[in-house]
């Protein structure tokens, strides 16, 4: 029996010549990830396994960007112990205020993760680099502590569920409306426990930024990871952005899923996840008029210089909506920087939107764009739980960048092609 | 190990922003968390839970984030012990870790109502509710995560091996 591209990526890891779906195997790691509030506990727990060094200096990463720059004096201390932490272990990718952004959209910029490789963060959303062709996944503290102190992870081998994508996405539909879409179909639980393999001809349509968007969402759908086939763009990435060997894993041909799912990327609609799960999807004929107070452009989701690109182009000469604000936060300093000196920065706070620094701050309901009671926001992030941006009684849409654009415009939900 | 106590019961799709929400994300002291536990899903409960209760859940239990605060201000706010249809794999491996017993068991998530008397037996996963004179049979945990649970954590686990 063949395997699947985790499978491949697990056995690897595991010295072993095979693995199959259900096996428990220990891999050795590449990459071990936290952040300011993961990572706190993991020190706790690396202290009580007594080792004194963690496994790697060079294989860690430490990245505060959750409430940083710090919002209060809690956070201050958490991101304090971090630091500290980072300079007793000399760690070699701690990432201060200045040349920190968020994790999932620093680590592949910065060249830290590539094909191949085995990586666990602290962070849910770790899944994020299966775009490159790696297998990550979000742990627990513990786990990173674990990770941290051995170089190894245990890991259940997951069954997988085969996308595969045809055709080309239309004008002003991207990435996130895919995933939405996906999410939509198979619920917030439809791939639980699985690795999400995106395949077919139509993936190299999709660009890395696209790509990132996808595997970042696995986890709203319950997955273990989402992993892409690597092409010609893979490569060419990271041959910009690392020094490090990769390997490529390509599925069998007779590697079994547990389903396939056919998707026709040139059918696929602008999708907005209504609140308060992912799996909320509607389509524009499904909308209605809901009007809103704040839009947010960013996360490691959706905070990338196409993303940014995406909603200037829908919002150069016109004006955000008197009464919504529009918050858009770049989420690493080289992507603020490239939108600085393409102009993007500028289109956008012409329109009306205010730019924050990189931090995860407005996703999690943690800083710099809190919903007030009754509050509705259209957000280009990850999450719409109760509560999850704010007051409990605030509802968050989950969007592209391109409607998020739009219903900054006119205040309401709103399709791009409304106001183009 | 047995636990049993009295349970408090959520449904489908519990996820870890509203078993401990962000905003309290700015300490790890389970104490703490445990002050805010459920909050914006039942502002009543860290009122009404006692020591040794069990939560009862439905499908996909801990979706979200990876917060191992989730389970530490559950296991911190005196539940013994959480019962599932399924669980979300991240806050699963996470409740392992740090030594807070978790079942998954569709019967018993569909049947045990809210305040139903029920004891849990993890040697052999049979779950008994006293109030329906009812019993339940769990999913067996693996052996490897079972050596797990008997050292008491991930952490224990790693020091025996060392």
């Amino acid at each position: 029996m063949g395997m699947t591209m985790t499978q491949k990526i697990l056995a690897n890891a595991a010295g072993k010549d095979s693995v199959k779906a259900g096996e428990l195997i220990m891999a050795d790691l590449n990459l071990v990830l936290g952040n300011d509030i993961t990572t706190p506990v993991a020190i706790g727990e690396l202290d009580k396994i007594g080792q004194g060094n963690v496994f790697d200096k060079a294989k860690i990463a430490l990245v505060p960007d959750h409430f940083t720059p710090n919002k209060d004096i809690k956070s201050a201390q958490q991101a304090l112990k971090v630091r500290t932490f980072a300079k007793e272990q000399d760690i070699v990718n701690y990432f201060e205020v200045g040349e920190v952004g968020i994790e999932h959209a620093l680590l592949p910029e910065k060249g830290l993760v590539v094909a191949g490789d085995v990586v666990i963060g602290a962070d849910s959303h770790t899944c994020t680099y299966g775009a490159l062709g790696a297998f990550s996944t979000g742990v627990g503290s513990t786990d990173m502590a674990a990770g941290m102190a051995t170089g190894k992870a245990w890991f259940k081998v997951p069954e997988a569920i085969k996308f595969n994508l045809t055709g080309k996405l239309n004008k002003y539909v991207s990435g996130k409306d895919l995933i939405l879409h996906i999410i939509g179909m198979i619920g917030v639980d439809g791939a639980l426990y699985k690795s999400m393999e995106f395949t077919g001809e139509g993936m190299h349509t999709l660009t890395m930024d696209d790509r990132f968007t996808i595997a970042n969402m696995a986890i709203e759908a319950g997955a273990k990871n989402g992993i892409f086939e690597v092409d010609e763009l893979t490569e060419e990435y990271m041959k910009e952005h690392s020094d490090r060997e990769y390997k490529v894993f390509k599925a069998d041909d007779d590697a079994e899923y547990v389903q396939v799912i056919d998707i026709d990327l040139s059918k696929v609609p602008h999708t907005v996840a209504f609140p308060h799960l992912p799996e909320n999807a509607r389509t524009p004929e499904n909308w209605g008029d809901v009007e809103i107070d704040q839009i947010v452009i960013g996360s490691c989701t959706n905070g990338r210089i196409s993303d940014l690109r995406s909603a200037a182009e829908i919002l150069k000469g016109k004006h955000v909506k008197k009464g919504i604000r529009a918050i858009v936060f770049p989420a690493t300093q080289k992507i603020y920087l490239e939108a600085l000196k393409d102009g993007t920065l500028s289109t956008l706070v012409e329109a009306g939107c205010v730019i924050s620094a990189p931090t995860c701050g407005p996703c999690l309901g943690g800083h710099m764009g809190i919903l007030a009671e009754g509050e509705k926001c259209v957000s280009t992030t990850n999450r719409n739980f109760i509560g999850r941006m704010g007051h409990v009684d605030s509802e968050v849409y989950l969007a592209s960048p391109e409607v998020a654009a739009a219903s900054a415009i006119t205040g309401k939900i709103t399709a791009p092609e409304e106001v183009m | 190990m047995k636990a049993e106590g009295k349970v408090i019961k959520y449904g489908d799709n519990i996820d870890t922003d509203v078993i401990i929400p962000a905003r309290y994300l700015n300490t790890w002291l389970p104490e703490e968390l445990a002050k805010h536990c459920m909050e914006d899903i039942d502002k009543e409960f860290v009122n009404k839970v006692q020591a040794g209760d069990i939560m009862v859940g439905g499908a996909n239990f801990g979706c979200g984030s990876s917060r191992e605060h989730a389970p530490i201000a559950i296991k911190a706010s005196g539940i013994s012990c959480v019962i599932a249809k399924d669980f979300a794999r991240i806050f699963y491996r996470n409740s392992i870790n740090i030594g807070l017993p978790i079942l998954e068991c569709a019967e018993a998530s569909e049947d045990i109502d809210e305040g139903d008397e029920v004891s849990v037996d993890f040697d052999t996963g049979v779950i008994t509710n006293k109030t329906k004179n009812k019993t339940y049979q769990a999913v067996a945990f693996p052996e490897f995560m079972q050596g797990i649970i008997n050292a008491g954590g991930l952490v224990e686990y790693i020091k025996k091996g060392m």
